[in-house]
Parts: structure tokens; C-alpha cells; sequence
């Protein structure tokens, strides 16, 4: 809003010293063809001439230099119409003259002033109007040295004015040297044509066209203010003229120059227009290329991008993409399957080898070999391997019906593309994997879900006895087992078990484990006889090299009695009341998987023994005695023992509170590595 | 971490093992003996003086080979054992499947069935 009211007031000033250049003027040219002492000094016309440039040089900075929107060809179009309308005005000017024919008026010295004023005011202005432009243009992409002559050149040219305005007496060679050193400046600056070069083709022509048209309507006005300036300077000689004016003389040779040189440089880089769109066009392709990755839904297509920018870039006839991998694809542009398949034969039946058999690791031209493949339109073929992550995936070829058809810059700019799109696509793949990963977290959740459920929500309870059992697993899925099963009145089964491994298989053992578990242990069967039909059926389910330990107890609290077998799991951790003795039974029994014959009942052993009230049974797996503490060291069997003895005299939810407290000091984190899994019983 | 040498003396090959197998080295372990086996050796000896631990899957692997060592009629030791490791071994029964010696001479005859 500022801006716009200083360039309305600018606007304004200008006109008023315009209207006051022309009074001044007049009446001073007037008094000197009377011969009639001016009343008004000599030098004033010349000072108003000067503000009235100043705020025209002001009013086009604001106008056009902060115009960010302005192309090029706007600028020109702006140049041109300024000069259209000065040319016009003049023209009418001429026209009215003539149409007077030559009377009293037309010789009137005061009209003729009034004419040339009207014409300096509108030489005037195009000039400033096509220096403010020129300047846009010569600082496009300018360097520090470039804005440094250009301010010379601007503050030397305002600093003129006041030279003019003092009315020194004109000393010829200070005129004479100022002017020069304008010119060369003026000349050094119009070097700068580089805004030239991102013009198309079109806009060329009509840049051509408008500055020839300056051109033209600069020596049009030049010449009509020199004419008429001349008509006055015979009559009087005290008028303003602008041929003693260094700025406007300065600005006329420099407008002038630049102008000329424009158009030559425009017209000179015409052919060679399209090399450079096409450059522009091939780094464009370049990028659409290494954005497909975040826009692209899919490697398809990357892969159609890839062969549309490589055809159209080195303007090929034809061409195919060809990925190996599961299933063949093949991405063909204008040329159907058959035209390929003939093309692919004919080279591999003359052995041209690296071109198609992505055996070479080198982008190949091999423009003769298709020379003797009749029937085929192509003369020419460029193919080129994609690789990602080091390993090629496919072949991309190009067609030509030119012989030779390919030159040393397309072969690179389209192996940088081959090259970028094998990056896309390996980007892709990354992730892919990355989605599928976080796909298989999501499985494994659901994976731990189902292995939680797998564990019994309740104990069975007795008056005999008390059980607490507790299981944590560590991020990943475990293979932890215990569970407990009454078959009659009197007897109880309880097992605890361990399968090998973790993840996904190590959940779907457990799972069978506990089928086995419920299906054997119903039959009221004997322990060793549980863990013999318990081997056989895993030796059909479990892999090379797993295995499923486990204790399996039955708990008679008629005879107060209890059988168990050990198939290779941690043993019993047992405290005797009555000798106040806690230790680990010593009994022997091979894991439940290891033996896949039946030979192993000779590796499984039956046991007994009585329990006493008081008496604490401690089962567990080995995630708590292998349980490591910062220094690298196990928890241990010692360390179980003594944790265990501290509280057997509590009940056995306090005690598996304090085990697993001192567990979780013991490592110092919460964070464990391996599955903890207790169950404790304590007799009554 | 792992480390396993391979070392042959008067036609027996010994595999030395030093470090921890847990279920990613074990992987290593089942190659080096995969391999002992197929390159036709029928004494193996593997020494586990230098091994710190061994977890589930370690086991696992010497399991898998005990019945492919019967049906080929190979004959594998282990030894050097630390007292922590063996118990790992004994807990899973795996004592009374494999051969276990305690130093290298008895590893020695037993594979030569002396």
C-alpha cells in the first residue's frame, strides 16, 4: 500500500515538473528571441530537467525493479510499449504539423519548444523506463563484481546530473572523458546477457521481434528531438538542450548498445535453443526419476518412468525394459513383443555378448550388430544394465532407425538414469522391507497374545497343598510351559516345560505341548509312561535340532506321595522341613525330542518321594538360573537355593514375590533377555 | 560371540570352539560340523575347553547330529568341558547321548575306540 502511494506521489511530481520544465522554458526562450532580460535565472530549466529525472529514475525503480512477478519477455513487453506509446505521441505530433502546413503557429518558436519539451519528456522517460529494465536483466545472476560496476555506473550517472545542474562552464574534455567513461561502462555492463540463455524458443522470437522494435523506436525518437532541437538552437540559444546533458547522452549510447547486443546474442543463440531445452528437459527427467520413490505407489511404476524419460530424451523410436526376477516383465514402447524377442535372438545368435545377457556391467552401443538383422526397421540399439544393490535386474534398451543413432552424451545421460532408477528402486525395496517388518512385530504380538493364553489363568487348589507360578517372557515370543491338572479326588498332575528355541515355533510347540499334556495326563498314566508317549508323538512335530524339556508330576494326597519323571528339564529345587535342608533332586532323564526311537525309555527314569507338611516344591526354567547380572555372571543354581531358603516359611505367592525381586535386582533390569517362568508348592 | 577353528591331526578333526553359542552362533556351529561330516571325517573331536556357554539351540545342534553320527558310523567327542557347561549338558541328558571325555587324551582314545 506504501509502495503504491509513493509511486502515485512520484507519478505526480514527475508531471508537475514536467509542467514546470515546460513554463520555465518557454518563457526563458520567449524573453531571448524579444531579447528581453528573463526574469527567470538561466539555469533553472536545466535543474527542473534534472528533478524531474530523478523522480522518473525513482518512480521505475519502485514501478519495475521490485516487480518480482515480471518474466522476461514481460520486461521486453514493457519496454516496447513504453517506446510504441512515445513513438505514437510524437507521430501525432508530426502529423498535426503537417496537417497545419507551415503557419505562423508552427514557425512559433514557443510551439516548437513546446513540441520538442513534449518530445524530450517522452525521450525522457522510455530512456529511464529501458535503463531500469537492462538493469533488471544485466543483474540477473550477477556476481559481487558485477553489483559493484553497476553501482559505479548508477551513483556515476546520478552524480552527472549535479554536473549538469551547476552549470560549470562545460570544459569539453571533462565532458568529453565523463561520457567516455559512461560508454565503457555502459559497454563492460551489456556483456551480461545470461537471462538469454533460459529463454525457449518462442519466447526468442518474440524477444527478437519486440527489441527490434526498441531499437527502432529509439533511433525514431533520438532522431525527432535532435531535428527539432537543432529548428530551436537556430532560433535561440538559451533553450534546454539535452545535447550538452551527459545522463540523458550517456543513457541514449547505453540503451542503445544493450539493445543491439540483445538482439544479436538472441538471434546468434536460435539454433542452438533446443540443445539447451533439451538439457533442461533431461535434468527435469533426472528428478522425476529420484522423486518416483516418494510419489510412486509402486516399482512398476519407476520402471515406466525410466523408459519414457530414456525414450524421449535421446528421442529413440523404440525401446524395452526387460526385469528379471520371479516373473519375467517386459515394458515395451512402441514395439510389440515379437519385434523385441527377434531382436534379442538375432544378438545372442552372433554372440554379441554384454548387451542383452546382463553379463556386462557395462553400458554398451552396439549399433553395427543390428545392421544385419533384416525385417527390423532399428539400426541402432543401446542397451544398458539396472542394478540394485549390486545385483542387475534387468535390461533397458533403446531403437533407433538411424544407423548410429546414439552419441557419446545420450549413452551417459541415460545410464545416470538406469543408474538413478536402480537407486529408486532399491530405496523401494528398503522400504518394503521396512513395512514388512513392521508387519511381522504386528504377528509376533499377536503370536505372544496366544502364548500368554496358552497358560492356565487358574491353579488347581488343594487342602493339601498351595501353588503360585509366575511367567514373564522376554520381547519375543517364548516357549515357557506349565500347567496343572486334576484327574480324580485325590491325585493331581502338575508339569512345567521349556521348549527350545524362541519366536513363532517355540509358541507353536508350547501349544503342543499342552495338547499332550491334557491328552496323556487325563488317562491317569504313569510319569516315565507320560514322557515315553510324549517323545513319540513331538518326534513327528518337532524340527532338526529342537527339543521340549520338561518335569511332569503327579501328586497323590491320599498316600502323600508324589511320582514325577524328568525329561531334561532344571531339577526339582526341594526344602525338607524336617531337616530344615534344601537341594536339588538328582535324578536323570534325556529331553523330551533328543531321542527319536524307542530306545528312550532306556533314557527316562520314574521317581518317588513323600512330602511332609511344610515341605516347598520349586520348579523352574532355565531363564532364572542363566539370568546374568551386568559383570556377565549367572543367577545360578547356589544363588536359587540360598534366595529360595531365606523365605520358606512364607506362602508361596510371598515367596515367588521375593524370588522374582531378587531376580530383578540381581540383573538390574527390568528389561530380561530370556523367559522367567516359576512355579512354587508348598505342602500342608 | 563365536570362534570356531578347524584342525586335523592323524585323520581326526578338531573343532574348536570359543565363546558363547546362543541361538545366532549356533547357526556357525551347525555349518562347521555340517561340513566336518560331509568332508567325510569319521573321528571328531570338538574341543569345548575355551566354550563359556551354551544355550538351547547350542544343544540342539550337537542333538541333531547324534543320530546321523550313529547311522554313518562317525564318531564324535566332546571335551574339555567347564564344570558350568557340563552341567548344562547333563541337566538335558545329553551326557548319555553323547561322548563326552574330560581332557583331550581320553577324547583321543575314546574316538580311536581304544
Amino acid at each position: 500500500m506504501r509502495n503504491k502511494a509513493i509511486i502515485r506521489l512520484l507519478f505526480t511530481v514527475g508531471v508537475i515538473t514536467w509542467l514546470s520544465l515546460v513554463l520555465t522554458d518557454i518563457s526563458i526562450v520567449l524573453s531571448s528571441v524579444s531579447n528581453i532580460k528573463a526574469e527567470i535565472p538561466a539555469w533553472l530549466p536545466g535543474v527542473i530537467l534534472n528533478l524531474f529525472i530523478i523522480t522518473l529514475f525513482y518512480y521505475y525503480k519502485l514501478k519495475i525493479e521490485r516487480d518480482e512477478v515480471l518474466s522476461f519477455v514481460d520486461l521486453l513487453w514493457k519496454v516496447f510499449a513504453t517506446g510504441l506509446m512515445a513513438t505514437v505521441i510524437s507521430l501525432m505530433l508530426r502529423l498535426i504539423e503537417n496537417l497545419l502546413g507551415s503557419t505562423a503557429l508552427t514557425r512559433n518558436v514557443v510551439y516548437q519548444d513546446l513540441v520538442y519539451l513534449i518530445n524530450l519528456g517522452l525521450m525522457v522517460s522510455f530512456l529511464i523506463m529501458t535503463f531500469t529494465v537492462w538493469k533488471r536483466l544485466i543483474l540477473y545472476q550477477k556476481s559481487k563484481w558485477l553489483l559493484r560496476i553497476w553501482a559505479v555506473f548508477e551513483v556515476g550517472l546520478l552524480l552527472s546530473l549535479a554536473y549538469n545542474s551547476l552549470k560549470l562552464p562545460v570544459v569539453n574534455w571533462v565532458f568529453g572523458t565523463l561520457l567516455t567513461v559512461f560508454i565503457v561502462l555502459g559497454l563492460i555492463l551489456s556483456g551480461n546477457l545470461k537471462w538469454v540463455a533460459y529463454l525457449n524458443f518462442r519466447q526468442k522470437w518474440t524477444s527478437l521481434l519486440l527489441l527490434l522494435l526498441t531499437i527502432f523506436y529509439l533511433l525514431y525518437i533520438v532522431y525527432t528531438n535532435s531535428s527539432i532541437s537543432e529548428v530551436i538552437a537556430s532560433s535561440s540559444k538559451n533553450f534546454t538542450d539535452y545535447k550538452i546533458h551527459i545522463f540523458i547522452l550517456s543513457l541514449i549510447v547505453f540503451v542503445g548498445l544493450y539493445s543491439i547486443f540483445s538482439f544479436l546474442v538472441i538471434l546468434f543463440n536460435l539454433p542452438t535453443t533446443s540443445v539447451f531445452e533439451q538439457k533442461l528437459e533431461e535434468v527435469v527427467n533426472f528428478q522425476r526419476i529420484s522423486q518416483s520413490i516418494q510419489t510412486e505407489q509402486s516399482e512398476q511404476s519407476v520402471y515406466n518412468i525410466l523408459l519414457e524419460t530414456s525414450v524421449s530424451t535421446v528421442f529413440a523410436d523404440a525401446g524395452w525394459l526387460e526385469i528379471s526376477g520371479d516373473k519375467q516383465n517386459v515394458f515395451a514402447y512402441r514395439i510389440s513383443d515379437k519385434e523385441a524377442h527377434e531382436i534379442v535372438n538375432h544378438l545372442n545368435e552372433h554372440h554379441v555378448r554384454g548387451v542383452l545377457d546382463q553379463g556386462s556391467d557395462k553400458t554398451r552401443n552396439l549399433s553395427k550388430h543390428l545392421a544385419s538383422l533384416k525385417g527390423s526397421r532399428y539400426r541402432s540399439i543401446l542397451a544398458f544394465p539396472i542394478y540394485v544393490k549390486g545385483a542387475n535386474i534387468g535390461t533397458l534398451a533403446l531403437l533407433k532407425e538411424l544407423p548410429d543413432g546414439f552419441t557419446k552424451e545420450m549413452t551417459k545421460i541415460v545410464s545416470t538414469f538406469a543408474n538413478q532408477a536402480g537407486i529408486s528402486i532399491e530405496n523401494f525395496r528398503l522400504m518394503e522391507e521396512a513395512l514388512q517388518n513392521e508387519r511381522y512385530k504386528e504377528e509376533l504380538k499377536i503370536a505372544k497374545t496366544v502364548q500368554k493364553s496358552l497358560l492356565p489363568q487358574l491353579l488347581e487348589k488343594d487342602n493339601d497343598f498351595d501353588i503360585s507360578a509366575f511367567s514373564e517372557s522376554a520381547d519375543e515370543v517364548g516357549g515357557d510351559y506349565y500347567d496343572t491338572l486334576r484327574i480324580n479326588d485325590h491325585l493331581v498332575c502338575l508339569i512345567i516345560a521349556d521348549v527350545s528355541g524362541k519366536g513363532t515355533t517355540a509358541a507353536f510347540h508350547m501349544s503342543q505341548m499342552k495338547g499332550i499334556f491334557h491328552s496323556l495326563a487325563q488317562r491317569d498314566i504313569e510319569p516315565d509312561d507320560f514322557m515315553l508317549q510324549a517323545n513319540q508323538a513331538l518326534v513327528y512335530c518337532l524340527e532338526r535340532g529342537s527339543f521340549i524339556s520338561a518335569t511332569f508330576f503327579i501328586i497323590n494326597t491320599q498316600t502323600r506321595k508324589i511320582k514325577y519323571a524328568r525329561a531334561g528339564h532344571c531339577p526339582v529345587l526341594y526344602y525338607c522341613t524336617e531337616k530344615k535342608s534344601i537341594e536339588y533332586f538328582k535324578d536323570k532323564g534325556v529331553a523330551l525330542g533328543m531321542v527319536r526311537n524307542k530306545s528312550y525309555s532306556n533314557f527316562i527314569q520314574a521317581n518317588e518321594f513323600e512330602y511332609k507338611k511344610g515341605d516347598v516344591m520349586v520348579l523352574y526354567t532355565d531363564g532364572i538360573t542363566e539370568a546374568k547380572d551386568a559383570r556377565n555372571e549367572e543367577f545360578g543354581y547356589e544363588r536359587l537355593s540360598e534366595v529360595i531358603s531365606e523365605v520358606t516359611q512364607t506362602s508361596p505367592k510371598e515367596m515367588q514375590d521375593h524370588l522374582i525381586k531378587r531376580l530383578y535386582e540381581f540383573s538390574g533390569t527390568e528389561n530380561i533377555n530370556d523367559d522367567y517362568t516359576t512355579m512354587i508348592v508348598k505342602f500342608k | 560371540m563365536i570362534s570356531i577353528k578347524r584342525l586335523q591331526e592323524d585323520g581326526i578333526d578338531f573343532i574348536m570352539v570359543v565363546g558363547e553359542i546362543d541361538a545366532s552362533s549356533s547357526i556357525e556351529l551347525d555349518l562347521t560340523i555340517a561340513k566336518s561330516v560331509g568332508e567325510g571325517f569319521s573321528k571328531i573331536l570338538i574341543d569345548c575347553s575355551a566354550l563359556e556357554y551354551i544355550s538351547s539351540a547350542g544343544l540342539g545342534v550337537f542333538m541333531s547330529y547324534i543320530e546321523e553320527c550313529k547311522d554313518r558310523g562317525i564318531k564324535m567327542v566332546l571335551f574339555g568341558m567347564s564344570d558350568k557347561v557340563a552341567n548344562t549338558f547333563s541337566i538335558l541328558g545329553l551326557n548319555e547321548l553323547l561322548e563326552i571325555a574330560s581332557d583331550k587324551v581320553q577324547a583321543k582314545q575314546m574316538v580311536n575306540g581304544l
